[in-house]
This record gives structure tokens, C-alpha cells and sequence, in this order.
């Protein structure tokens, strides 16, 4: 019964880079030159790549900086388009967790939480029915009725985990969040992946913290050149790519119910 | 065949609603944060150009024109609101960036949320108008039930097609937001706001419906200025604004799938 919510078909993306074009002026004035510059320069962010998520999976992907983790991501999301192979998604996603996507710094962070919800795709009933539930998780105590311009970097992280936290989605995305909050509120978030992946829920987490993509996901991707190198079991996975960084990483111990084999 | 497939995870009508809602709700509670105040100071700026003209071309200039403040007055709150709209267009998607590369959402409801916002500004500001009506010994007219709203909605549709042309170029072409600021200085003289259509010399009269702008404005005038109703000019600019939205439409849906690449 493993049915993939998640298929990408050898998917590729590029993005243009014309950063020369970026003008009426210069589409003017040199626009044939630019025509043909526009066509030859871009960038591969994504060449062909091929992979599953299953119904209720913890997906985790890995990669270096610039490998084209966010733009995967983007891609399940819908708010990129890939342009070539196809990208089938089934079932309601959550945007790519965005901390603050869409806050408002003069509105309050009792108002942003609506705000951001409802962007987010509740309805106003569903976010305010949840509203006290919110606001309890992310702690901000008096500082909901306050302008959140006020806030702090990690205080405005809590306020936007909070929200994503109760949107109950059926694909939850997670872009490199984790590390944002004091050492209780990353707690409090890591409880609340561990109860995510207690419940039915599909995730992909995007992250460089190797430890909590070990601890939370079931199999793990390596991207590597825009390219898929490696699907696998999270630890090996992890092992393999500390490796080729050439970093010493203490993983802990081998869980027990792993058997090394490579998909 | 479409390149992305996403089953389940259409947004309800509601939420759209709520969206739209929650958008407009915000400017307005940003814009009016000290409830008064607010109300005077977006009332203050077209109140100011009206004095500017009037000493320029009343006092100084000595143009002999019946009623020229309550004239002023009819053709520049209209055209505020028109040019306000216009002038925040090109920033629109590029200032929601965040918002756009993160979350799926229906964009083309921002500029429609900050035109709607631009309504309810110009909607709160007709009492003023009626003020000056009433010390020019006018007194509104049963043309105004019929004209306000329809106006109203052939200007909403207006502003809505030319923000969706430009605030979605914008991205692609970046200094079409310079090119507004000069060509809306350029509208402004062409229609007539500072100036009454009489005085327009004879060989240019058959040009005035060229500017998309002026039967819109003319409307809006004689409409508080004489308590009649244009069918002519309201139909011109209705066939304006009926251009200008399938145009923005055009252009939004060709270039949405790619905003978050470039924004
Ligand atoms: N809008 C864009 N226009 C042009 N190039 C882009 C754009 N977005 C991303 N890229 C390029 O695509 C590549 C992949 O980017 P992506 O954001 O997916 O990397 P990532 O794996 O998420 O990296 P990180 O670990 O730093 O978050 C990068 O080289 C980046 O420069
Ligand atoms: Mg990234």
C-alpha cells in the first residue's frame, strides 16, 4: 500500500539569469543581443531528477549550499514550475515553511497569526478557532498585542512556527528552521516533528542539522550538482555525505533496525 | 500535458474571500493605526494640491473659471485615487517577495486588495466633496446614485487591469517603475483636472478620449460639478477599463508561474 503523494519525473530546472535584461532600456536598446543572451544564459539548478515520497514518510534532503534543496522544495510547493518532466503532488500541502512570509512589522502578532494563516490557506473560522491554541504554543505571552517590529529574530521564529505548527496539513515542507529559537523552543519544535512523525502526516525536511534529520526521517536524499546521488536510509546517507564533506561528524549510535542497502 | 499536478489542495472560495478580506483589512488598519489622524492626512495631500493650483492659476494666473476650487476638488480626489493606484503598482509583487517565493497563493489578489484599499479611501473621502458642493450652493443630485457606483466600478476595473500590467512587468522589467513616475506626470497635464474641457483649444478637442484617463475624469467632474451623468465619456472609459483588465489578465497569467523565480 505505498502510495507516493510526492512524484517528481525527471524533473528539470533552470533558472534565467539575465541579469543584463533587466531593463526597458536595455531590452531597447540592445534587444537582439539580449534575445540570444536570455535563451543561452541560465542556470541549472535541478538536472533530471526522479524520486517518490510515500503516504506518510518523513523525507529528509541534504546537500550542500546551493544544490538545489529550497528550489526542490519550491517545486512540491507549486510556486515554482519545473521545466521539464512533471512534479505530481496528492494531497493539501503546507507552504514551504516560511517563518514571517507575509507578516506585517506594524500589525500585532495576534493580528500577523491571522494574517498569516489565512495566507496560508485556512479559512478566518479555522485560524481563529485555533487562535488561543497559537498563541499558547509560541509562549510570546504580552507581546502577541504588540507590534511585531518589535520582536526579536528568534521571537518572530516562534511566531511563525506557531502558526505553521497548527495548520494541519496533509504534506508539511520544512526549509532549515530548526535553529532559530532558545534551546527550549527548539525543543518545543523538535517535540512537535516527533509528534508530526507520530502522526500520519507526509514531511520533507530540508535541513543541515544531520542529527535531527536522523532523528525524524525514515529516508533521506543526498543532492549533490543539481543532481539526485544518493536515496537512502537517513544514517547511511548521512554517513556517505559527512564523508564526501570531510567532516567528522559524531552521528551516535547505529539504530538498531538498520540494514545498509542503497536505492 | 501540464509540467505540475497538485490534487487536493485546492484552496476554498472562502478562503479566497478571507484573503481578500484579511489583505484589505490590513493597509486600512496600517494606514489608519490613529483613527483621526489617519483619516486627515490621507485627505490632507489632495487638499494641498487643490491650494497649490488655486493660487497658482486663480490667484496668480488670474483664470477666470466659475467655481474653480470645487472643481479642483472633483477631478483631483478621483484622480488620486487613480494615481496612487498606478504609482504603487510596479512595487507591489517586488515588495511581497518573501510572500511570493514561499507560499502558493493566488497573487493576482494583492493588487486587487491595495486597489480595493484605494477605493475605501477615495469612498471615506466624498464627504468632502459633498462639503464643497453644498458651499458652492450645489446639492447631490439622483444622477449621483446611478453615477457613483457605476464610476466606481468602471474605475476599480481600470486600475485593477493597468496594476496587473505593471506590477507584474515590473518584475521582468525593472525600471518601469521610473517610467510610471514620468509618463503619470505627463497624464496629469493631458487630462483635464486643473484645466475645464472649454478651454481646450478647438483642434485638440477631438483627442481628449486618446488619454485612457480623461473621459474617467471628466466623468467623475461633471458628476459632482453639475450633478450630471456622462454616458458618453462613462461608456468610453468603461470600454478602457474593459481593455486594460484583459490586457492585465494576459499579462499576469503569462508571467505569474515565473514570478517567484525573478522577484
Ligand atoms: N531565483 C533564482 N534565480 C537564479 N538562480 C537561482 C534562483 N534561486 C536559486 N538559484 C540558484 O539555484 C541553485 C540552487 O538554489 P537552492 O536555493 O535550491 O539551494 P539550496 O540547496 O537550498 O541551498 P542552501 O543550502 O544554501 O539553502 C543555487 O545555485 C542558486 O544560486
Ligand atoms: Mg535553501
Amino acid at each position: 500500500m505505498r502510495e507516493p503523494v510526492i512524484s517528481f519525473d525527471n524533473v528539470s530546472k533552470h533558472y534565467p539569469l539575465y541579469t543584463n535584461v533587466r531593463g526597458i532600456k536595455n531590452v531597447l536598446f540592445n534587444f537582439p543581443r539580449n534575445l540570444r543572451a536570455m535563451r543561452s544564459q541560465r542556470f541549472e539548478a535541478l538536472r533530471d531528477i526522479s524520486f517518490d515520497v510515500y503516504r506518510g514518510e518523513k523525507f529528509g534532503i541534504i546537500g550542500r549550499n546551493g544544490a538545489g534543496k529550497s528550489t526542490t522544495l519550491g517545486l512540491i510547493a507549486g510556486v515554482l514550475r519545473p521545466n521539464e518532466g512533471r512534479v505530481v503532488v496528492r494531497g493539501r500541502i503546507s507552504p514551504l515553511l516560511a517563518l514571517g512570509a507575509g507578516f506585517n512589522p506594524e500589525l500585532s502578532g495576534r493580528e500577523n497569526i491571522v494574517l498569516n494563516g489565512i495566507l496560508m490557506g485556512l479559512t478566518r473560522r479555522e485560524v481563529l478557532s485555533k487562535l488561543d491554541e497559537i498563541i499558547d504554543f509560541s509562549e510570546l505571552g504580552d507581546f502577541i498585542n504588540h507590534p511585531i517590529r518589535i520582536y526579536s529574530s528568534g521571537m518572530l521564529a516562534r511566531l511563525g512556527f506557531s502558526v505553521v505548527a497548527h495548520l494541519d496539513p496533509e504534506i508539511l515542507l520544512i526549509d532549515e528552521v530548526l535553529g532559530v529559537g532558545d534551546i527550549k523552543f527548539q525543543q518545543k519544535c523538535l517535540d512537535k516533528m516527533m509528534a508530526f512523525k507520530e502522526s500520519g502526516i507526509t514531511m520533507v525536511l530540508v535541513s543541515h542539522s544531520i542529527s535531527s534529520v536522523i532523528s525524524i526521517c525514515d529516508r533521506a536524499m543526498w543532492i549533490e550538482d543539481h543532481t539526485v546521488k544518493m536515496v537512502g536510509h537517513p544514517y547511511e546517507i548521512a554517513a556517505q555525505y559527512c564523508k564526501a564533506a570531510g567532516v567528522e561528524v559524531d552521528l551516535g549510535d547505529i539504530p538498531q533496525n538498520v540494514e545498509f542497502s542503497s536505492s | 500535458m501540464s509540467r505540475v499536478k497538485h490534487l487536493g489542495s485546492r484552496r476554498e472560495l472562502e478562503n479566497y474571500r478571507d484573503l481578500l478580506f484579511v489583505l484589505v483589512q490590513k493597509d486600512i488598519k496600517v494606514r489608519y493605526k490613529s483613527k483621526i489622524l489617519g483619516y486627515l492626512w490621507s485627505i490632507a495631500s489632495p487638499l494641498a494640491f487643490a491650494c497649490v493650483y488655486f493660487f497658482a492659476f486663480r490667484i496668480v494666473m488670474r483664470v477666470d473659471v466659475a467655481n474653480y476650487p470645487l472643481m479642483l476638488i472633483s477631478g483631483i480626489f478621483p484622480w488620486q485615487w487613480f494615481a496612487n493606484s498606478v504609482g504603487s503598482s510596479p512595487r507591489l509583487f517586488l515588495g511581497n517577495a518573501p510572500l511570493i517565493k514561499k507560499v502558493k497563493f493566488p497573487r493576482i489578489i494583492i493588487p486587487l486588495s491595495m486597489i480595493l484599499n484605494h477605493m475605501i479611501h477615495f469612498i471615506l473621502s466624498l464627504p468632502v466633496i459633498l462639503l464643497f458642493v453644498f458651499i458652492y450652493g450645489g446639492a447631490p443630485t439622483l444622477s449621483w446614485i446611478i453615477g457613483i457606483p457605476i464610476l466606481l466600478a468602471v474605475h476599480l476595473m481600470m486600475v485593477y487591469g493597468i496594476s496587473l500590467v505593471l506590477s507584474s512587468l515590473n518584475l521582468f522589467l525593472r525600471d518601469i517603475e521610473r517610467l510610471v513616475d514620468v509618463v503619470m506626470r505627463f497624464v496629469f497635464y493631458f487630462t483635464p483636472i486643473i484645466y475645464p474641457i472649454e478651454l481646450i483649444p478647438e483642434r485638440f478637442q477631438a483627442f481628449i478620449p486618446l488619454n485612457p484617463v480623461a473621459p474617467l475624469i471628466i466623468s467623475w467632474r461633471e458628476l459632482f460639478l453639475f450633478g450630471t451623468f456622462n454616458l458618453a465619456y462613462t461608456a468610453i472609459s468603461f470600454a478602457y477599463a474593459l481593455a486594460f483588465l484583459a490586457l492585465g489578465y494576459f499579462v499576469y497569467r503569462k508571467l505569474s508561474w515565473r514570478f517567484a523565480e525573478v522577484v
